[in-house]
Parts: C-alpha cells; structure tokens; sequence
C-alpha cells in the first residue's frame, strides 16, 4: 500500500523534473548556466492561468485529444513497476494494455491535430503515424524476449525479473533489447535525433507541430503528459538498462529516482552531441532497432 | 433442457423462413406499393432477427446440441440440420447485422429514391440473411452447398443492385467468377470428406485424424474454398470493389457476416480433425500475417471510403486467422491454453469485426448520403452536420483499431496472451511462429490506428474541401438507431468482457473437444477479464475527470475564438488541408513494394506564369492487377483452342451433359 502510495506521488510530481534535467544538461554541454531544474513546473503553472484560444474549425475532438493522452498515459503509470517495487495494477497481459493505451492517446492527439485543418497539423499528424507504428514492433519483441526470460506474463513480473545475474547470462540478448529500446524511448518521446523540442521550424516538427493550435490549460495538459509519458517509458527502459535492486524498500525507491535523473542526463547528452535526422533517415533508424530487438528474441528463443 | 432447446431451434427456423420470405410480397404484381412493401420487409426482418437472436442465445446459454433429419429425397442419403454452440455462435451475427442493416435500408434505399430496383434488393436481402443462416445450420455436405450457393447468389444481386452502372456490374462480374471458383473448390472438398469418414452427414468433432494425406488435402481445399469467401489474402480480389459497390447496408452486411460465413466453414472443417500437424497452424498464422499487414497496407493507400473499409476486412480476416493460428499451433504441440486462448480470440474477433464494422460501413453511408460522394479527399468537417454519425463512427473507428475499453481490444488481447503461452511454451517451432507473429499483430494495430486517423480526420475533422461535397444533413433516427446499437455493444463487451466468456469458453469446447480431457480450464482464469473492466473503468474515470476539471479550469479563464494558425501564411484555403493521400503517402511509400502506388505528376510549363496542371496518385489493386490478370490472360491465350466447345449452341451442351452421363455410367459399371 505503502509502496504504491509512493508510486503514485512519484508519478504526479516527478515527470517535469526530468525535462529539467534534460535542459540542465544540454547547458552544461553549450557551456550555458540554464533554467533552473524546476523551469518546466514553472513553464506548466504559467500554462495553466493563461487564456485559451480555439480554432473557429475545431469540434470537441481538438478539446479531447489533450485529455485522452494525459488520461492513457496515467493508467499505463500505473501498469509499469518503478524500480524493484510492484506496479499498483498488475495482471496477465497488462503489456499489451500498456502498449494500446498509448496507441489510443496517440489516436485522439493526431485526430486533434487534424481537427484544427492546418496542413502543418496534418505534416506531423501524418508523420506521428508512420513512426509510431514502425515503433511498435520493437516494444513487442522486447515483451517476448521479457517474458521468455521471466516466464511471467505481466510487466511487473518481466521487468522486475531483470537484474545483474540475468545480464551475466543473457547479457547479448539484453544488450540488443537496450539499443533498440533506447532508439524506441528517443522516438517515442520526440527526442533528438528523431524530432526537436525546441525547433522553431514548422515544416520539420513531429510532436510539437501537431500541438501548435494548443493553448493554455490544453497546452499545459499536453507538456505534463508529454512529461509523464517521458517518465513511463523511461522506467520501462531503466529496468533494463540499470537494473539495480537491494531489497530495502526505501532504500529502492532511492535508487530509482537516481536511475530516472542518470536516465535524464543521458538524454541531455545525446540531444547535445547529435544532429536531427533527416526525416527519411528516420524510418530507417527505426526498422533497425526492430532488428536489433527481433535479434535478441532470436537469441532467446532458439 | 431438451424442452428449451426445441424452442430456441424453433425459433431459429422460424426466423431463417420470416427471413427468406419477407421480400416475396413485393414480387407478387400488384398486391403492394414498392414503399409498402419496403416497410412490410423491414418489419418482417425485424421479426426474423428478433426470434433469431433469442433463439441464438438460448442456445448458446444452454450449450447442448440438437440435430434434426430432413425428409429430403435425393440420391446423397439423409440431410441433417442441427444446432449446437459453434452454428448458434455465427448466427448471432447473422440476424443481430441483418437485422440492423434492413432497419438503417428503410431510410437510406427508400423507395422514393430508388423505385426500380428496391424490390430486387429487398427480396434478395431476405434471402440471402436465410441463405446465411441456412449455411451455419447445414449438417451434411449436400444441404450446405444448396446453402452455400443460394447465399452467394442472392449476394451477387445486392452488389449489382445498381446494375445500370458499369463499374457496379464489373465488381459483379469478379464476384461471380471468384465466388464460383471457390464453390468448385467446395465440391471437391465434400467428396474428399466422403471419403475420409464415409459418409455425406459432417462427422462429429475430432473424429478424422489429420496425419493421412487425403486430409491435407481436404484441408488445403477448404483453406482455398472458405478463404476465397473468407477474403484471406491472395484470394481477396473481389472483395474491395464488391464492397464498394454494393448499397452501405449490404456492404456491411457482406464484409461484417459474409466473410465470418467463409471463416465459419474453416473452423467448421478443421473441427473434425484430431491430432493436426504443426505445419497447419503455422500456415494458417502465415496467411493471417500477411493478410494482416498487407491489407492494412492497401488500406492506407485508399481514398474511396468505402473501398478502405473493405481492405479493412481483409485485415481482421487475418487477425481472425492468426487467432485460429494458435489454436492449431495449440493442438498440433498440446498447449491447452493456446487452443482455448487461440479460438475464443479468434471466435470473438468474428463477432466483435462484425459489429463495428457493420457500424462502420453504416456511418459511411450515412456520410455518402450527405456528401454525394465516396471519395474522401472531397469530404471534411463533416462532424459539423453529423454530430451523431460523427461520434458514432468515431466508436467504430476506436474499436477496429483494437484500443481499450471497446471490445476490438479484447479479442487481440486474447489472441496476444495465445502468442504469449506459445513463447513461454517449450515447443520450439511453436515458440517461434509466437515470436514472430506478437510483433505481426502489433504492426497491424498500428498501421490501422494510422488508417482510420486518417478517415477521422479527412471525413469527419476539418472543413469541408469541396463546396459541392459539403455534407448536408444528419441521418434519420432508423439509420442512427441501428449504429447507436451496434456502438453500444462494442462498449459493453469492451468494459465487461466476462460477460461473453461462458459462451465463448462452451463454443471453443464443441471445436475443440480435445480441451473436454484436458478440463479445468476456463477461459477467466486464462485472461484477466475483470482487470480489464477494472482497467477500463479507470480510464473512463480518468478522462471524465480531467474533462471535468479541464471545463472548471476554461471557465475560470479567457477563451477567444480565432481562425487556425497558419504559420503566418496569409491566405489559408480549405484544399491546402492534409489530404488522404498525403496523410498516407509517407506509409504508402515504405509499404510501395507490395502495394506500387501510381502517381502521375503534373508537367511544369517553361513559361513565366504556371500553367493549370492535375496531379495524381492511386493504388491499385496490385494483385488483382499486376497478378491474376497477366497469370489469366496467358492462360487464355495458351487454351483458347479449348474454346471451341463452348460454341453457344444449347443443344450441344445438352449432348455434352449426356455424353458425360453415358461416359460415368460406363466406369461405374466397369
């Protein structure tokens, strides 16, 4: 009870922070002081006393795509274990709740965006699309390569099963999975090299093109729950890539909020040392980390 | 029990002869107005599939089976109908679809728009829902093949029901050569049954044992036979522009039940077999992937509305057969679990297509009848005018793309937990058919969620592109009424699925027999039913809530009005929206080696000024034309000595039948 209490609260409050952290990093490679680590807080509160302003074409569709995107993406933080610790929901098949709950806030945040009738709106709707699902394949052969490993059929089960010993015996399988997972969580988040949060350039944006027509309180509705779904998929991949655990609950739970923050600077990193792709480079990248996840099934299995 | 199952098959013959009959008054000359008659059908088949469902459902609740004899005088010994979990399972789609697509008929083919062709259709539909329900009812191969051939034949005049348009009778015409095909494939397979059990009655479930080589062969030519009918990719050429054609009503009624009918047949044939070879579940999951994958693909490709639905079908055609898939890849390596999980996803899957894809097809027709038009780059804004079918279809649209809470999610997560039970299992090869098809599947969800934000958002989002094309006016209460049903029944099995898993389980039993030894396994314990009422009730909660808040929060703010961003351009038109083929042209471009999209790019004139120029881009139905129809024409060209016998002249055939009569009478004796 305790436990999931914890897990709740972290849920609520913890996401923005990593997107400071991110930013943090990111000056500290251009040599910049930054916005202080709880700018995102600040960015969302604004958000939220500001006006909004609504396109004349849009239906209750552009006011829901918001909404069902925070709401799916807070019952999948609800299915995935942080840490060493139970998820609060847990049960046989819950992964692929996990993975359709997203794909159903994805379907109302490009509806929206093609509620509005802008063509820009509609670039990146369309591109969501493509990406997402040349995205899902890999999650999927993660799954099976976790549950095979575990012989569990629910993500607490699979996830919590990883640990050092299962890299010393399986560490080929599970290098690949970290690869392809960390190419997925970088897309799936419109991360640098796949999309720029910061860009400025319409023509080239995924995520936020398609959130352009989005103001107050909807905006800050989105940047939360672009924060949370940050949050939820990175502590899917922390299980893999730091699967650390010692038995003492507090002293866990400790040790997830350090894995998330190492997990955040690391992003910070990436996005600081690489390029956008061209978005034709995109697919390709993509289709590469479903192999390198097809290949660690392959290891598995056979 | 016996007393109640009596009645439920009662009711069910009752309905099945209402059904076949409540078109025949209008054919008598004279004895009503075409309007009269229309509403006294639609009456009629109202009744037919309210006894129907009821009779369906006591039967399913019971879960016993009855088997009658009928006084049926031809040379191919008794003629058995019967009832059992299994028939009662395909009927309830049956008469629950017709039932809603005669009532949605009355307004949207009402006969003051369309005087001289409502009798033909009306008297066809009848028959054909009989046609349908005769075919799940048939117990012996003589009777199911009457059935069979009335359903298809029946169904031929409801696509041609405009048969004064050439594009209609085209789509016909394929109809009738590929239903045909597989009929022929059907006549050789009752004959080979024949011999394998010895009679023409359908032997009892698992009594064949499947290692012999004459049962390969029954089970490649029911594959090829139903999978024709079925719509399983390469055999689904006719499907598209049948459904296309054909009136929205009976479009739905084709792709939600006809299909099933075809899948009903294979479930039907594989339920006689024991012991099957691994080598039939991994065939059956191979051509259910590519189904699958491939006709998503082509769906994306598509801007005609209705010909997307139907690729559409294809695509849960595959999911169905990748549910049975497991179930054999179960049987073949003695995984009870992955057979139960395997055809109840599967089993479900059947029901649960029909129902939002008939609401589909049904919202369709009502944006065609607003609109004027199937193409969907000329739609847009249309929830504007249609608020109701708007939301309606956006259930529909939800649910096919198997998101939660709707029930399209409940039947893949059945059919994932199969695939999940087969990795876990120590079978190798079963393990990684599993592997390969969980990842299939999940393509599949993804590319349909890319397809039908597509349709969402071109029809219904948006404004409108073409002034001629604004969609007009919301549909009447008869064609809404139905949708609202079908809607609300994807709900309910989507938020409380334990409901339909008693059914189910018993229905997986009379397929499977072999699950009886391994008992003790029902379906709840298998998958996490009630979680997935727990599940989606938090969600609805969770939406309501910040909707709630949301509201609290707008109304404590300033809200304006404006018109979009648009990026500082000054003058922004409706035709510069994201059309359907753009929406489509990145996936249709990775997809472009199966699907070989064509565009034809406009010229740039030299001059100072750009001249008025077209663009163009279409994907054509690939396999039937870059495939068959070369395959065919060669064929053609190297028989058409054959030819010369079908010289047209009557009397020759008949020598011909009697030349054959002589020639059979002659090896028989010897």
């Amino acid at each position: 009870m305790t436990n999931s209490i914890i897990h709740i609260l972290l849920a609520l409050t913890m996401p923005p922070l990593l997107l400071g952290v991110i930013g943090k990093t990111k000056a500290a490679f251009a040599g910049r002081v930054g916005a202080p680590f709880l700018q995102p807080y600040y960015d969302i509160i604004r958000l939220l006393r500001k006006g909004s302003v609504f396109s004349t074409t849009t239906s209750w569709v552009f006011r829901a795509g918001p909404i069902v995107a925070l709401a799916t993406t807070a019952v999948a933080a609800l299915l995935i274990p942080f840490g060493a610790h139970q998820s609060p929901i847990s049960f046989d098949g819950d992964m692929i709740l996990y993975a359709y709950l997203f794909a159903l806030g994805r379907f109302f945040t490009m509806a929206a965006a093609l509620d509005t009738g802008s063509s820009f709106e509609g670039m990146g709707s369309a591109r969501e699309a493509t990406f997402s699902c040349l995205a899902e394949p890999t999650l999927f052969f993660a799954l099976i390569t976790l549950s095979r490993l575990s012989g569990s059929y629910s993500l607490s089960g699979m996830l919590i099963n990883i640990s050092f010993g299962v890299w010393l015996n399986t560490g080929a399988a599970l290098l690949l999975l970290v690869c392809g997972m960390f190419i997925v969580l970088l897309a799936e988040n419109c991360r640098i090299p796949f999309d720029d949060p910061n860009t400025h350039l319409e023509l080239t944006m995924i995520h936020e093109v398609m959130v352009l027509d989005h103001s107050g309180p909807a905006l800050a509705i989105i940047q939360y729950g672009a924060a949370l779904k940050l949050f939820v998929l990175g502590a899917f991949f922390v299980h893999l890539a730091l699967p650390y655990a010692t038995g003492n609950s507090l002293i866990d739970w400790g040790l997830f909020v350090i894995s998330m923050l190492e997990l955040a600077v690391v992003i910070g990193m990436v996005e600081s040392a690489m390029a956008r792709l061209r978005l034709v480079r995109v697919p390709q990248l993509l289709v590469a980390a479903a192999i390198l996840a097809a290949f660690s099934t392959l290891l598995v299995i056979r | 029990m016996a007393q109640e199952l009596v009645a439920a098959s009662t009711l069910i013959f009752a309905a099945t002869l209402l059904a076949a009959l409540s078109g025949a008054p209008l054919l008598v000359p004279g004895l009503l107005s075409v309007s009269r008659g229309q509403l006294l059908a639609t009456v009629l088949m109202l009744a037919a599939s309210a006894l129907g469902l009821i009779g369906a459902a006591v039967a399913l609740i019971s879960g016993s089976s009855e088997i009658f004899q009928l006084a049926w005088a031809l040379p191919f010994g008794p003629a058995e109908i019967g009832i059992d979990p299994l028939s009662a399972w395909f009927l309830i789609p049956i008469f629950l679809i017709t039932g809603c697509a005669a009532l949605y008929a009355r307004t949207y083919w009402h006969a003051g728009h369309y005087p001289h062709n409502v009798r033909k259709m009306t008297f066809f539909f009848g028959v054909m829902t009989a046609g349908m329900s005769a075919v799940v009812l048939a117990r012996d191969g003589i009777s199911f093949l009457f059935a069979w051939e009335i359903m298809a034949l029946a169904s031929y005049f409801l696509i041609t029901t405009e048969d004064e348009k050439p594009e209609v009778n085209a789509a016909g015409t394929l109809y009738m050569i590929t239903t045909h095909t597989g009929t022929l494939g059907l006549f050789a397979l009752f004959p080979l049954l024949n011999l394998l059990s010895g009679s023409w009655l359908f032997p009892a479930a698992g009594s064949l044992t499947a290692s012999s080589p004459l049962a390969a062969a029954v089970y490649l030519i029911a594959l090829f036979g139903f999978g024709m009918k079925a719509g399983i990719m390469p055999l689904h050429i006719w499907l598209p522009s049948a459904h296309a054609n054909a009136p929205s009503h009976v479009s739905a009624v084709m792709s939600g039940v006809i299909l099933k009918v075809g899948v009903y047949g294979i479930v039907r044939t594989l339920s006689f077999f024991n012991a099957v070879p691994l080598w039939w579940g991994c065939s059956v999951l191979a051509l259910g992937g590519v189904s699958g994958v491939v006709g998503v693909a082509f769906a994306i490709g598509q801007h005609d509305l209705k010909r997307l639905l139907a690729y559409h079908s294809i695509e849960n055609i595959g999911i169905i057969f990748m549910g049975l898939g497991v179930a054999l890849v179960g049987q073949a390596t003695g995984s009870p679990a992955m057979m139960l999980l395997g055809m109840s996803g599967a089993l479900l899957h059947v029901l649960n297509h029909a129902l939002f894809k008939a609401l589909l097809f049904l919202g369709a027709g009502s944006v065609i009848h607003a609109t004027g038009t199937r193409e969907m780059d000329l739609m847009g804004g249309a929830a504007r005018r249609l608020p109701y079918t708007a939301l309606l279809f956006g259930v529909g649209a939800v649910a096919i793309c198997g998101l939660p809470p709707l029930n399209g999610f409940v039947s893949e997560l059945l059919i994932y937990l199969g695939f999940f039970q087969g990795i876990q299992g120590t079978g190798g090869a079963a393990a990684a058919a599993a592997a390969l098809a969980a990842p299939a599947l999940a393509l599949v969800g993804g590319l349909a969620v890319a397809c039908f934000v597509k349709v969402y958002g071109i029809v219904f989002l948006g404004s409108p592109r073409a002034e001629r094309h604004e969609a007009s006016h919301e549909a009447g209460w008869p064609m809404l009424l139905p949708m609202l049903l079908l809607g609300s029944i994807c709900l309910v099995i989507g938020l409380a699925p334990s409901l339909v898993a008693g059914p189910l389980g018993r229905v997986s039993l009379t397929v499977l027999p072999l699950l009886v030894t391994t008992a003790g396994l029902p379906l709840q314990e298998l998958a996490p039913l009630e979680m997935i009422t727990i599940a989606g009730a938090l969600l609805l909660a969770l939406i309501s809530l910040v909707t709630f808040w949301y509201r609290r929060r707008l109304a404590g703010t300033v809200c304006s009005e404006n018109v979009t961003w648009g990026c500082g351009y000054q003058r922004p038109a409706p035709r510069i929206q994201y059309s359907a083929s753009s929406f489509a042209g990145m996936l249709t471009s990775l997809f472009a080696f199966v699907l070989k999209p064509q565009s034809h790019p406009p010229e740039i004139a030299a001059g100072i000024f750009p001249d008025r120029s077209r663009f163009s881009s279409h994907v054509p139905e690939a396999v039937l034309e870059l495939v068959y129809i070369p395959a065919l024409k060669r064929l053609y060209a190297r028989f058409s000595g054959v030819r010369k016998l079908q010289n047209g002249i009557l009397q020759q055939y008949v020598l011909y039948s009697l030349v054959t009569l002589v020639v059979l009478l002659a090896v028989s004796y010897f």
